[in-house]
């Protein structure tokens, strides 16, 4: 399944940053950060809650960059 | 200006005014300390934060915590010089915030410069239900349905227009700035812009299937694949950072043991610290990427990803398809050369013979006789497999077909020095002459040509399944030396193969419009689709997807990348060579905290500007 979900984050290098973080994290299977657009789409594993692994992509992306926000809708 | 920003603008004036008034305040010892620490905390308590969640996450190396460190680092020395100038610490501090302040407006402005223009996206779809127009959620459109769109909409979803008259902007889509003109049974695509009359629709995809949902998938999908550019930027980050605070370290270490002269050296080191901060490179690289790519959407040109950008820079070598790239892909009425009748009227008669016929050639016909449905009477139409189609046109015997038609009713048919599909006409018997169909050349085929080698390619080839003399006739036209006819789909991929091994450092790009090349498409180092509105496999297959077909657009997808790749070196070599010289200065005690400082958010405003060009298609 995939879902595109509205972010905040001010530079292009943390954008990369929460992409890099994103993909790190488990149940997403791949992750796409468009710091034009602020969308971050995320492909999830089969069969996970995507609003479980979005939890935890947004404290992953929240240690590396503080200021970004990830709207959770 | 968003919250953020109009928050952070503030504090910058309210700092930079407080230092302003202290300038006139005559204090000293703690009073003078505790005055100063009001504008920093106020400009920079976020940095401190964020370096010390940074320490706690353990990723200290940012620029949050050279910041903090260097500042605080300034303070200290002037308690413990007894100076008491804390002037340049609330100045490093107030500079860096101005620098992201700036940064953060320029991107936030021309975001939405593209966002507005690929704002394709619809929100809703009309469906009738009692009788009543209601606003639905396009993803429940049912394929199928009927949906209106009014004046000033977007159409939601693909579909064929069953009733209403109206015009269309497609520039969101295709970069087009004329309008369309749609009519009843014309097939419509989602994301335009119904500009005036009321149209009714019935679907024929779900919204997911549409072209703007496929679109907005492809553009913000864009740019997970990086560029080697990028890569290079993430890895200098991560070794360039550690080697400029060790350097401070030393720095700050060495010289003090050997000289005995502590805050000297210690101001050296803090003076390296403001310096090595690479934002200017990290944050100026991935943005010119961005930029580019969103600029080439904005022109209808979508790019998968910014190491395409890469390598469409580099492109020498365009291999081309003829059918639907360089030509039309449908025929036309190319010239007719009538034997005592006048032009029109023996187009009048083809076009009358044809009017049953299915065959492309017999469309053509047709178009090229608009008034084709007038009262003349047709009877008797009989097709002659593999040789043309006889009727009754106002009572006369009427021939229309190929050289064996003529052969076998006898009429005497002339040759034609034209390439194309003949289409000889015979009246009663007598031969009547001919109509030339061919598929024709896109407007802007030659110019596309001659823009390729000013784009600095140096080779271009056409490969086409199409017979020789067709072929040798198109390349001519378009001043092509170099091109194969009569390939199958797997011969062009062979061909294609023999291009690539004789190429060097140099990529060699493929452009088809997607049918019966998509697996040429995906073998290029570089694979364009041409009017992508439609044809899945070629959205599929390429890495770069024209919008519309034009042509013209290929030297400028090149154009574009090489522009987005010259900004990316101009900025690298411009960032690392001002700092590396700010380093050398600043280490040798040439340049103080405010070079320093203007050295680090100078370069970082100046590559951000310089990134933001590539935004633009001009040059």
């Amino acid at each position: 399944m995939k879902k595109t979900y509205k972010i905040d984050v001010d530079c292009a290098n943390c954008a990369n940053q929460m992409e890099i973080e994103a993909n790190k994290t488990d149940g997403v299977k791949s992750a796409v950060v468009n710091f034009m657009t602020l969308k971050m789409s995320v492909e999830f594993e089969d069969g996970r809650d995507p609003k479980e692994v979005m939890t935890r992509v947004r404290e992953n992306c929240k240690k590396v960059e503080d200021d970004c926000e990830i709207f959770l809708k | 200006m968003n919250n953020k920003q109009r928050k952070n603008l503030i504090r910058i004036i309210i700092a930079a005014a407080l230092m302003i008034i202290f300038a006139f305040v005559e204090v000293t010892g703690a009073a003078k300390f505790f005055l100063y620490m009001i504008p920093y905390s106020v400009v920079g308590y976020d940095i401190l934060l964020k370096a010390a969640k940074g320490i706690k996450n353990l990723r200290a190396l940012d620029e949050n915590f050279l910041m903090a460190v260097a500042t605080l680092g300034a303070i200290a020395l002037a308690i413990y010089s007894g100076s008491g100038d804390y002037t340049e610490a609330v100045a490093v501090m107030l500079f860096y915030q101005i620098g992201e302040w700036f940064q953060s407006y320029a991107i936030g402005r021309s975001r939405k410069n593209i966002s507005a223009l690929m704002d394709i996206r619809p929100d809703y779809a009309n469906v009738e239900n009692l009788g009543k127009l209601e606003q639905v959620d396009p993803d429940e459109v049912e394929v199928g349905t009927i949906i209106f769109v009014q004046p000033g909409e977007k159409i939601p979803i693909d579909g064929v227009v069953i009733e209403g008259n109206s015009t269309l902007n497609t520039s969101a889509l295709t970069g087009e700035s004329l309008p369309r003109n749609v009519t009843v049974g014309d097939e419509i695509i989602s994301g335009c812009i119904n500009l005036n009359g009321l149209l009714k629709i019935r679907t024929t995809k779900n919204f997911e299937e549409s072209t703007a949902s496929k679109i907005l998938d492809l553009v913000e999908n864009a740019s997970s694949l990086k560029s080697r550019s990028e890569n290079f930027i993430t890895k200098f980050a991560r070794i360039y950072t550690p080697i400029v605070v060790g350097g401070a370290v030393a720095l700050a270490v060495i010289p003090s043991l050997v000289t005995g002269d502590f805050s000297t050296w210690i101001y050296r080191a803090l003076i390296f610290l403001v310096i090595s901060c690479p934002c200017a490179l990290v944050i100026s690289i991935p943005l010119t990427f961005f930029a580019g790519l969103g600029g080439a959407s904005r022109e209808g040109i979508l790019i998968k990803g910014s190491n395409f950008l890469e390598t469409l820079s580099k492109v020498k070598t365009v291999v081309m398809d003829k059918t639907g790239t360089l030509t039309k892909g449908i025929f036309e009425v190319d010239a007719v050369h009538p034997v005592e009748l006048d032009t029109t009227q023996l187009l009048h008669l083809a076009a009358h013979v044809e009017r049953y016929s299915t065959h492309p050639i017999a469309a053509s016909l047709r178009k090229a006789y608009p008034n084709e449905a007038d009262n003349c009477k047709v009877e008797d139409v009989e097709e002659l497999a593999g040789l043309g189609i006889r009727a009754q046109v106002n009572g006369e015997i009427i021939h229309v077909g190929n050289e064996k038609l003529m052969e076998k009713i006898g009429a005497a048919w002339k040759p034609c020095t034209r390439v194309g599909t003949i289409v000889h006409v015979a009246i009663n018997g007598k031969y009547a002459g001919h109509v030339i169909v061919a598929d024709m050349l896109k407007p802007h085929s030659k110019k596309a040509i001659e823009k390729l080698f000013a784009a600095g390619v140096n080779r271009v080839v056409m490969l086409t399944g199409d017979i020789k003399k067709v072929a040798e006739k198109i390349s001519a036209d378009l001043g092509i030396t170099d091109f194969r006819s009569g390939l199958l789909p797997a011969q062009k991929v062979e061909h294609l193969e023999k291009i690539l091994a004789e190429k060097n450092s140099s990529a060699v790009a493929f452009v088809g419009d997607g049918i019966n090349d998509a697996p040429v498409l995906a073998r290029a180092d570089i694979g364009i689709a041409m009017g992508a509105l439609g044809a899945d496999a070629a959205i599929e297959a390429a890495d770069v997807v024209l919008m519309d077909d034009d042509p013209l657009k290929i030297s400028k997808a090149i154009e574009l990348a090489k522009k987005t790749i010259s900004i990316v070196k101009e900025n690298i070599y411009f960032a690392i060579g001002v700092k590396f010289l700010c380093l050398v200065l600043g280490a040798a005690g040439l340049a103080n905290m405010w070079a320093a400082i203007f050295a680090d958010v100078g370069v970082m405003v100046l590559a951000v500007l310089n990134a933001m060009r590539a935004l633009s298609a001009d040059f």
